[in-house]
């Protein structure tokens, strides 16, 4: 194995510059470095001035997505090694406007999280002190998938279809509506079905399905959303036979 | 006090050859014209046949040109490949529940592919035998 | 420009998302701002794995979870706090479960509990192996409905705005604009999070710096119990990720080099193939931890490139059940590890995995600064004594962020707006941060001086301490704070500059540390997770009390003691496997 490995790193100093240039880096080559430790080591011993977001290092918080070689991939759950003997670019994920470096900017996403009220939604609360609603295992399994996804948005970067038009509530946000609407104790469908149907909903994806195959964590947006096309058409059929009969 | 100067990458037209399975995916959607060309055509079939001899004659005539015979063997490829993919895809957008249980997306697969073959094989009965 | 809220939460992890609801419940006309430097659903409690503790069986009751929880301590808790915090936790967990929590079930539907350690009954809920994940997320998303809930996201704080004793705001730098702004709140709640990243190997995130703790402390708020520093006995070597003690709790075992259950040597009980409540692999992580420095001195552990480790066993637990209860376990030595623990051992070693100590405060959260609140790992209540028990941290954050935030409200709703004296602190503030955003001429690297920092405190303030080397240590710190004020900063751009905020924490992170030392120094005694081997037995006369660490104007910490809240279990002997 080689002792060093080279990392082109895509760079934009918004100060500086008006597109995003690369540099390249030497890093050691370790059996156990991530991308990220890479990253670490360039920010601790080579240039301060490297800006990326990481925090938990383990797969769970979601913050360092990044594109290595082209594809979108958690950097500290991408091991060097499996690029050797390199080089390996890495770049901001695509799709998002770039803050700066590999810090891309995530506004909307959390405005589009915010639209499909991911809380749940009852009817009448049960008071806390009568415990817990039931739930049997099988009903858990019904929307847990749905319950994995960690917001590091690489199905985002993956899906050309948000690339073309922002607009689009796009894999993550879909998914995380979905998660609530198969939840035994949800009975907020019918308030999300406006902004899951409208044209920029679920009727915006085309099924490539690139983000299910980016999903770190085996979320299946593109299953998600499928799913609900089917619910959606079968409410739209429903309110055109039976105009008096919707809620 | 500061101004925000964030950089917005611009896709570029040909985005969909920058990766395999956008390709295959742009080839997919563009095999639904191809669906439409093979119903035009099965139209015009019927129309030919409803005309008389004569017609049906002059219809085997026009679809025996070369250039018809290219655009009707692209046309059964793109068929061919839009069917698979959508076979493919079915298990992912339909969740089937058998006694309380989802059946394992690739189970689906199965009776799909055998009754698209029991389809086909009862068409080429009806056409040859 | 500044903003002006009613109640200011710095920090957007459990402990700050529910204080927030909290508030939002108590007062929708109050004006609450989560500034968080982070994206809150990216906070560390996203990397609480095993579950939550509260009563919820036939078979248990209160009483017990209480005595587990002071015994667990060492009897540094204070009994009034923990008897709330226990009493209360139940209802927390289950208004989560109202929120949509994905709890694990039982088969009937209820809420199925797990075994953790210490625990004398089964009353760990989880959701799998994800449990903070699923738990803040949970909290997230359901925050998101209250309209008075206003965020900062990667908004950094640097300071607290005090007028005469009484704090009315912060001063925070926005990431990606480069600009610094007062925001202004009545009543201020810390829920930062503790200060692992002070040490080299934790299980903790990169933005675990005490931030919160750092701010207090300057401020001029005590920080209290600083020297008890949990160590959980099983991290992955090298990158010290935390393998959960539900592994252990559903039947895992830990094995030295012979492939023997050495945990039986230590006073934990004796060995029996299945877990048995509050005995041997489900002992308390302090004793654990000590367990394999001694393992390691009597030259049973396996030496790695990075360091001794010992095994987790967890093959005779079976794919299937591993899959289901543990699944992130096996996706983290997988990925991490390249190991399948279905078919191999685990190796770990104790990691630096939590704060007992943090910021001095009462029953609802309050600190010593009028207008200041704490709640979460931040804060010390406390507790978690001496030790903490796995599974109470989460319902924690919740019991003290809701009284936190029910607290700050009803204090923000009477409470005058801050008065014109800190306008000039933020504008002092203001002109500190700008000068640092043009960078910083200087020979050292900030990494250089973190790493000496925390090469010396896991020298010092490891699983054993000892008078000599601590004082050791206090001087290298106090070098080290000088030395850090004159770091080079190569970055002198407005825009997400990590290394102005990289630079801002170290210089936090080394005044904590300091504390830890200090205190660790003072305490005279082995108690919980604080053992002096120059003074290895517990000492009930001079320290059944809580360390409190002052910051005196020059920078040096100033220790104090204050007595226990001792109710009605009087200190005794903690015992394990009997």
């Amino acid at each position: 194995m080689p002792e060093e490995i080279t990392l082109q790193v895509a760079r934009y100093r918004p100060e500086q510059e008006d597109r995003p240039t690369f540099d390249e880096y030497k890093v050691p080559l370790r059996k156990d470095w991530a991308v990220l430790d890479g990253l670490n080591y360039i920010k601790d011993e080579l240039d301060g001035t490297l800006s990326y977001r990481w925090s938990c290092r383990m797969g769970i918080c979601g913050s360092c997505g990044a594109r290595v070689n082209g594809e979108p991939k958690l950097t500290c759950g991408t091991f060097l090694t499996d690029y050797a003997p390199g080089p390996v670019r890495i770049e901001p994920l695509a799709n998002f406007p770039i803050i700066r470096d590999l810090v891309v900017d995530l506004t909307d996403f959390l405005v589009k999280l915010g639209a499909v009220q991911p809380w749940l939604i009852r009817d009448e609360d049960k008071p806390v002190e009568e415990g817990e609603y039931l739930q049997t295992p099988a009903e858990l399994d019904e929307y847990k998938q749905f319950s994995m996804c960690i917001n590091c948005m690489l199905c985002y970067s993956a899906c050309p279809v948000y690339g073309l038009d922002d607009k689009f509530l796009g894999p993550a946000a879909i998914a995380l509506a979905q998660r609530y609407n198969l939840d035994s104790r949800d009975e907020g469908a019918d308030r999300r079905l406006t902004v899951l149907s409208q044209p920029e909903g679920v009727w915006g994806c085309t099924f490539v399905g690139e983000c299910s195959r980016a999903c770190p964590k085996g979320v299946d947006p593109a299953g998600a959303i499928q799913r609900y096309k089917l619910t959606a058409a079968t409410a739209a059929v429903k309110k055109l036979l039976m105009p008096w009969g919707q809620r | 006090m500061t101004t925000q100067r964030l950089y917005k990458p611009r896709i570029s037209v040909l985005w969909w050859l920058s990766r395999r399975s956008y390709t295959l995916f742009v080839l997919r959607e563009l095999s639904s014209l191809f669906v439409g060309w093979a119903v035009v055509y099965l139209l015009l079939l019927i129309r030919a046949v409803a005309g008389g001899p004569v017609a049906y004659q002059r219809f085997l005539h026009w679809s025996a040109s070369p250039w018809a015979i290219v655009l009707n063997v692209v046309t059964a490829a793109f068929l061919l490949y839009h069917t698979v993919t959508f076979i493919n895809l079915t298990p992912q957008a339909m969740v089937v529940q058998v006694r309380g249980r989802r059946v394992p997306p690739r189970l689906l697969l199965g009776p799909l592919y055998l009754a698209w073959l029991v389809v086909s094989a009862v068409l080429v009965w009806l056409v040859v035998g | 420009m500044s903003a002006i809220h009613d109640v200011v939460i710095v920090g957007g992890g459990a402990a700050g998302l529910r204080a927030a609801i909290a508030v939002a419940e108590a007062d929708p006309r109050l004006s609450v701002a989560i500034v968080s430097k982070v994206y809150p659903m990216r906070s560390h409690t996203v990397s609480a794995e095993g579950g939550a503790a509260g009563v919820i069986g036939a078979d248990d009751t209160i009483e017990e979870h209480i005595y587990d929880t002071i015994s667990g301590g060492d009897w540094l808790c204070d009994q009034d706090a923990v008897e709330a915090f226990i009493t209360e936790a139940p209802r927390e967990l289950l208004r989560l479960e109202h929120w949509g929590c994905p709890w694990s079930r039982e088969p009937d539907g209820h809420i199925a509990v797990r075994p953790f350690g210490g625990m004398k009954k089964m009353r760990t809920w989880f959701a799998a192996d994800k449990t903070g994940f699923h738990l803040l997320h949970t909290l997230f998303q359901t925050s998101l409905k209250y309209p008075s809930v206003m965020r900062y996201d990667e908004w950094h704080v640097t300071r607290l705005l005090v007028d005469d004793g009484r704090v009315c705001g912060v001063v925070a730098l926005e990431l990606m604009s480069g600009r610094v702004e007062a925001i202004y709140g009545k009543a201020v709640i810390l829920a930062t999070g503790g200060c692992g990243r002070v040490f080299p190997f934790t299980t903790n995130a990169a933005i675990k710096t005490g931030d919160g703790m750092a701010l207090a402390y300057h401020a001029g708020a005590p920080l209290k119990d600083m020297e008890f520093v949990q160590y959980h006995p099983t991290g992955l070597p090298f990158t010290g990720i935390l393998i959960t003690e539900a592994a252990r709790a559903e039947g895992g075992w830990m094995l030295n080099k012979d492939g023997y259950r050495y945990l039986q040597d230590y006073n934990l009980g004796t060995p029996s193939p299945g877990p048995v409540l509050r005995s041997m692999e489900l002992g308390p992580r302090d004793r654990l931890s000590q367990a394999f420095v001694k393992e390691q001195e009597k030259g049973r552990t396996i030496d790695t490139p990075y360091g001794p480790v010992v095994h987790l066993d967890l093959r005779h637990l079976g794919e299937k059940l591993i899959d289901t209860k543990l699944p992130f376990v096996r996706e983290l030595c997988h990925k991490y590890q390249n190991i399948d623990p279905v078919h191999e051992l685990v190796p770990v070693r104790p990691v630096v995995h939590y704060m007992m100590g943090g910021v001095h405060t009462d029953i609802n959260g309050a600190t010593a600064l009028t207008g200041l609140y704490a709640a979460g790992e931040t804060a010390c209540v406390s507790i978690n004594g001496a030790n903490r028990l796995g599974s109470n941290s989460l319902p924690e954050c919740l019991v003290f962020g809701a009284r936190a935030g029910t607290a700050a409200a009803a204090y923000a709703g009477a409470a005058a707006p801050a008065g014109p004296a800190v306008e000039a602190q933020a504008a002092d503030e203001q002109r500190r941060l700008e000068a640092d955003l043009r960078g910083r001429g200087g020979r050292e690297r900030i990494a250089t001086i973190r790493t000496e920092m925390q090469t010396t405190i896991e020298g010092a303030a490891g699983i054993y301490r000892d008078g000599d080397t601590l004082a050791k240590a206090a001087d290298k710190l106090r070098e080290l704070r000088e030395r850090a004020a004159v770091a080079a900063l190569d970055d002198a751009s407005r825009t997400f500059n990590t290394e102005l905020t990289t630079a801002l924490e170290l210089t936090g992170m080394i005044d904590l540390a300091e504390a830890i030392v200090h205190s660790a120094l003072r305490r005279e005694e082995s108690r919980g997770a604080h053992q002096r081997t120059d003074f290895p037995a517990r000492d009930d006369e001079r320290f059944l009390a809580h360390s409190l660490v002052y910051r005196e104007a020059d920078g040096t910490p100033r220790v104090e003691h204050r007595p226990v809240t001792i109710t009605r279990w009087p200190p005794g002997e903690r015992v394990y496997g009997r």
